[in-house]
């Protein structure tokens, strides 16, 4: 078997899990560090260089994360054994976590020695043998996405873009997303490799209050969305006197549109793994628990995972790296509430009970699980801190802003580009996320608003997308910052519509433990849907405006109290999109079904049929000329044909136009 | 391995599992998948095996929106309702797939028990919106990037055709 780094250089070696080396860490990459031994030295050199090119000197790495998996990495994966089998390349084969650049899924990484590592780009199985015939038979490059350095040692590396090159990998800040789509997220090796663990192995010599002012003098603050200094909370909670005390990762990730914690935790976990130990370690807590939900059953497995390992090195369970310090972990899969993404709520949740949030004070840091001292930290918050303890609170601190210090992971959805996760200081432009970064919208069209912050959040106008991006600045224009999920939206999106959305999903997620959010949502609701009728006035205007302060207000936790921000801040930038569907009956985007109808163009029909076979309600028949048409009267403008028609000859007209029928 | 419906072992259900209340959750996922849904008596097998009330246990298992008191189709369409997802038309796709599977509005399932059409909430794949997801009877999922009434079209009639084709 393969000697690995985690494993003892020779019989001098005494650390085991039942008799731990507090330098076991440390020992890992610069070792051995209680003998003197240059064959324990070469060991380890050579170790590092086979997890660099493989044991064989050459490497083919494909991603698994749930994002690479749905364009079929797995379908890639084998193809990549079948084919280094049939050509007999020495390669070893094996698999990442994700870059965050979901554009170019799925992707593949060749490396060898002497040859510049190179990715190729949306790859299908089909592909992969001429792949590999031609990097590592012929050493030709020309046909990759980027490199990642140049070596002159291969084909068609002018042809070839340095990934570090590139705006949307030099634009970033790769802190505490460094190794996602770097190493295998189920090796521990890899890690520690990586410089993993040193963060821990650091806590654990400095003691608990000095791992609280290095992570409050980072400044670090939560990257769930509130924003509360981290270390603060730690100290709270390491201050009560009750016993056990308890530290939660909160991985109930629910925000449409964020996949930044999921990206996180499935390209690198043991970062969390080992965020969540120095938490337990600073507050005093010997259990820690992974709240991940439910939809994102892939965060759980490679968590799990990364906690069996952890386990099986020391560095989870007794005594953990000699410290004296017992700390163990466990994974919970959510079965879906987005409510549980709220502390309180996510705590009864533990508990085994519904997911009811309740009334804070008292805070967690006291009153929490099982009525302990508790503190409940968001994953990304977590894997900073990790990063912190390793890398030190001026190294994370020298980005950022005034009021807020570091990085943070952003995913950029809707009509842009490159849609992807971003890790940047805080403080960027949304415009910086999304133009120079996600490459704006890709057909050339206009950007009209930037959904940021999820349900929570709000919709900005163009015209406000040099705001930089913090935990207060945004808020000024009815958005924030949130869990950093971005949705751009074109001319095709109607704001209402948008709103009405939001609302759907806050309503259906509400609780029902409050009247103002589960009876005012629905009562918000309706009026939307009223207004993308066509039936609204501008007295419901009113009412809504009413409605959304009502909710806002008198909500016990923040889904209630946040709930109402897509409405408002809609309301206040793209009120004229509002008014048009009022006055004029008219939806600008043409998305609002009853005010618009569909019409075919007989003279490009192709005659396929197609729209008629789909059409539900049988509106659509075949005239003389063998074309087809709608019968306005029998269609419900559900937009089916215009979704099939295979040459896109179905437009969208406002209902208006057409005459009679409706008003 | 056991038939489907018949009274699992408690034992056997829940290995490995710590009898504690935060168990509730995986305990109840575990029932879920033994009978395909939650009926009465696997709430209560799950709730005395984690030490919660029967009252507890139900409240839970209603509050959830993975967990469903009546049996769901052999395979269940999921279609994701994420931002990314519903400005990309994948409201128009539930719609398509209820029209097309003749779904009464309230009716998740179709009579002959083959499929359920469900709106999910976000599963982060939002580079392939609109995304739908078809979990399959042995735990697998095929998921849809992109997806339009052609390609669900296409893929409920390859799942009818393996149902035929499986029962001669």
């Amino acid at each position: 078997m393969t000697w690995t780094l985690l494993d003892r250089c020779c019989d001098r070696c005494t650390h085991s899990v039942e008799n731990p080396c507090k330098d076991y860490v440390e020992c890992r990459l610069n070792g051995p560090l209680c003998h003197e031994d240059e064959r324990c030295r070469e060991l380890r050199r050579r170790r590092l260089e086979e997890l660099a090119y493989g044991e064989k000197g050459a490497k083919i790495k494909v991603p698994m994360a749930s994002c690479t998996l749905a364009m079929g990495s797995e379908a890639v994966y084998n193809a990549v054994l079948e084919a280094v089998e049939k050509l007999g390349v020495e390669a070893t084969v094996t698999i990442s976590g994700c870059y965050g650049m979901d554009f170019i899924d799925p992707w593949v990484e060749f490396s060898a020695k002497g040859m510049p590592t190179a990715i190729y780009a949306r790859v299908r199985p089909a592909d992969v043998p001429k792949l590999i015939e031609s990097y590592f038979i012929k050493r030709d490059v020309s046909g990759a996405f980027a490199l990642k350095e140049r070596t002159g040692g291969a084909l068609g590396e002018e042809k070839v873009p340095l990934l570090s090159e590139l705006d949307f990998w030099r634009k970033q800040y790769k802190w505490v997303s460094r190794n996602c789509g770097v190493v295998n997220p189920e090796s521990l090796e890899e890690y520690v490799a990586s410089g993993g663990y040193r963060g821990l192995s650091k806590a654990l010599k400095v003691g608990p209050e000095r791992v609280i002012d290095e992570i409050q003098k980072s400044g670090l603050r939560g990257r769930g969305g509130a924003g509360f200094p981290t270390g603060l909370k730690w100290k709270l909670a390491r201050q009560q006197p009750a016993t056990p005390k308890y530290v939660i990762a909160n991985a109930d990730e629910g925000d449409p549109g964020a996949f930044m914690n999921r990206l996180l935790a499935e390209s690198d976990p043991f970062r969390i793994v080992e965020g969540l130990t120095i938490a337990g370690y600073a507050v005093g807590a010997s259990q820690g628990f992974i709240f991940v939900r439910a939809e994102k059953p892939m965060m759980a497995k490679r968590l799990r995972r990364a906690v069996e390992e952890a386990r099986k090195y020391g560095l989870l369970g007794r005594n953990i790296l000699g410290s004296g310090f017992d700390f163990d972990i466990e994974v919970i899969l959510s079965a879906g509430a987005f409510v549980c993404g709220e502390e309180t709520a996510m705590i009864a949740a533990i508990e085994g009970k519904r997911a009811w949030p309740r009334q804070r004070p008292p805070y967690p840091a006291e009153k929490g699980l099982w009525g302990k001292p508790t503190i409940v930290n968001n994953v990304e918050t977590l894997a900073h801190a990790a990063t912190i303890m390793a890398e030190g609170a001026e190294k994370f601190a020298a980005v950022g802003t005034e009021r807020t210090k570091g990085t943070k992971m952003f995913c950029v959805t809707g009509n842009v580009k490159r849609v992807g996760a971003y890790e940047v200081p805080i403080g960027v432009s949304v415009r910086y996320l999304v133009e120079e970064l996600a490459g704006g919208p890709p057909d050339g069209s206009k950007i009209k608003a930037v959904q940021i912050g999820g349900p929570s959040g709000g919709c900005i106008p163009a015209a406000l997308l040099d705001l930089p991006i913090d935990y207060e600045t945004l808020q000024g224009a009815g958005a924030i910052m949130g869990s950093g999920g971005i949705v751009v939206m074109t001319e095709d999106t109607c704001m209402v519509d948008a709103a009405k959305f939001f609302l759907t999903f806050t309503s259906a997620e509400s609780c029902g433990k409050c009247v103002p959010c589960r009876v005012g949502l629905r009562t918000m609701w309706n009026i939307l849907d009223k207004i993308t009728r066509g039936e609204g006035t501008e007295e419901d205007l009113h009412t809504l405006r009413q409605m959304a302060e009502t909710v806002r207000s008198f909500s016990l936790c923040a889904l209630g109290g946040t709930a109402p921000n897509p409405v408002l801040s809609t309301l206040r930038h793209f009120v004229d999109e509002y008014m048009a569907h009022i006055r004029d009956k008219v939806c600008p985007a043409m998305v609002c079904r009853a005010l618009i109808a569909y019409r075919i163009d007989e003279e490009r029909c192709i005659a396929c049929g197609q729209c008629a076979m789909n059409c539900p309600v049988s509106a659509i028949s075949r005239v003389e000329s063998g074309k087809y048409r709608i019968d306005k009267e029998k269609c419900i403008s559900c937009g089916i044909c215009f979704a099939v028609c295979p040459v896109k000859v179905i437009t969208k007209v406002p209902r208006g136009s057409l005459g009679g029928g409706h008003a | 391995m056991e038939e489907k419906g018949a009274p699992p072992n408690p034992d056997e259900l829940f290995r490995g599992l710590q009898r504690a209340p935060h168990n509730l959750i995986e305990a109840l996922r575990r029932v879920q998948a033994h009978y395909g849904y939650l009926p009465l008596e696997g709430i209560k097998m799950a709730a005395d095996y984690v030490g919660v009330p029967l009252a507890q246990a139900y409240g839970v298992a209603t509050f959830y929106h993975q967990y469903s008191l009546e049996p769901l189709g052999k395979y269940r369409i999921l279609l994701c309702m994420g931002t990314a997802c519903h400005l990309a038309g994948n409201r128009l796709n539930a719609e398509f797939l209820r029209s097309l599977l003749g779904l009464k509005p309230g009716q998740k399932t179709t009579s002959d028990m083959l499929f359920s059409v469900e709106e999910a909430r976000c599963f982060g794949c939002c580079g392939l919106a609109p995304v739908v997801m078809i979990l399959k009877p042995d735990g697998t999922n095929e998921i849809i990037g992109r997806a339009n009434p052609r390609s669900l079209r296409a893929a409920v009639e390859r799942y009818r055709r393996l149902e035929r084709g499986g029962s001669g």
